[in-house]
């Protein structure tokens, strides 16, 4: 084996994460390699100034919101939900209840009626043809099944 | 770290049918080890504890989406890696842009705007440390922070980043080469006589 193999597992033998048997042959190479007994001795000084660092704990009182907070957010994400469906919906049906008001309404110029049906038409073909790109690439996803 | 259990798979299956007092259980067992994750991506209380919580929402709308029989924790900490590094690129953008006028953007590249504060019993040393660790590019603070931070084994780091257990070593060498580097602590460094 090269020094090149040992350093692979000069981490674990820091870290304890060896087998008596690789822990053993790693100490023996060790003691005969003066290049990984100076690189060992080094990251042996780093691990001693990392382990040093601890993060302050935040006191008891944020742990004890910290579920309110995440349940407090999942409600609104349904509440916002419900209020956006909802706002689409009645969008929808007084644009509807509208627009059906002024094609109806003999005192509106026929050429006004004709530009707004144009624009609907637009709209409507510019949403479907959006959705069935969209669908189109959904089906096509080969993530999309894709669990972790 | 806990280790994989059946009481974890019931809950999880419980969540699943969308009992909010089973991933309230979920919440509390893993909370401490996301916030602190999340401290150690991006450096200050405020974003750690707000990166957090989100990350647990964003879990809990798309609990469909986990294998059953898997582990929470491997899952969820992907969730939350990806929402932290999100967050850092927003930010490093957002103070890239800020310091265009200024004609600074190196500076934007390298800094990470890590709060010394969060350091438990701060001294130079640690401080040190601690912004080194924050030039360290995230995929090597990553394993620093799980090793170092939430001492997880390296079978638990792996099953995390869903990777074998030689990248895992692979990378703390090369994260714990790079700290060397930003420390100067290498034969003939700077901080040479540090303990």
């Amino acid at each position: 084996m090269t020094c090149h193999n040992f350093k692979d597992l000069m981490m674990g033998y820091l870290d304890n994460e060896l087998s008596d048997e690789a822990r053993r042959r790693f100490e023996q190479h060790v003691a005969g390699c003066p290049e990984c007994a100076r690189e060992l001795k080094e990251f042996k000084r780093l691990k001693t100034l990392t382990d040093e660092v601890t993060l302050v704990e935040p006191e008891d009182r944020i742990w004890q919101d910290y579920w309110n907070g995440i349940y407090n957010r999942i409600e609104r994400g349904v509440g916002w939900i419900i209020f956006s469906v909802a706002a689409i919906l009645l969008t929808i049906y007084g644009g509807f209840r509208a627009i059906e008001e002024m094609i109806k309404d003999p005192e509106v110029e026929v050429l006004f009626k004709a530009g707004l049906l144009a624009l609907l038409v637009g709209l409507a073909i510019l949403f479907v043809s959006v959705l069935r790109e969209r669908i189109y690439f959904w089906k096509k996803d080969r993530y999309k099944d894709v669990r972790r | 770290m806990t280790g994989v259990c059946q009481d974890e798979i019931i809950t999880m299956q419980r969540c699943r049918r969308g009992s909010p007092e089973a991933f309230e259980s979920l919440v509390n067992r893993y909370m401490k080890d996301a916030y602190f994750i999340a401290l150690g991506f991006v450096g200050n209380r405020e974003d750690a504890m707000d990166l957090s919580q989100e990350a647990f929402v964003r879990a809990y709308r798309n609990m469909k989406h986990i294998k059953p029989g898997r582990r929470f924790f491997p899952w969820f900490y992907q969730i939350l890696k990806n929402l932290c590094i999100s967050h850092l690129r927003k930010r490093r953008y957002r103070r890239a842009s800020s310091l265009d006028g200024e004609d600074c953007p190196e500076v934007a590249a390298t800094t990470d705007c890590f709060s010394p504060e969060v350091v438990a019993q701060r001294n130079e040393t640690k401080d040190t440390v601690w912004q080194a660790i924050s030039k360290l590019d995230p995929k090597h603070r990553e394993v620093i922070i799980l090793r170092h931070f939430q001492n997880m084994s390296y079978d638990q780091i792996a099953e995390a980043l869903f990777c074998n257990k030689g990248t895992v070593t692979s990378r703390l060498y090369y994260a714990r080469k790079r700290l060397q580097e930003l420390l100067g602590t290498e034969s003939g460094g700077s901080t040479h006589d540090m303990p």
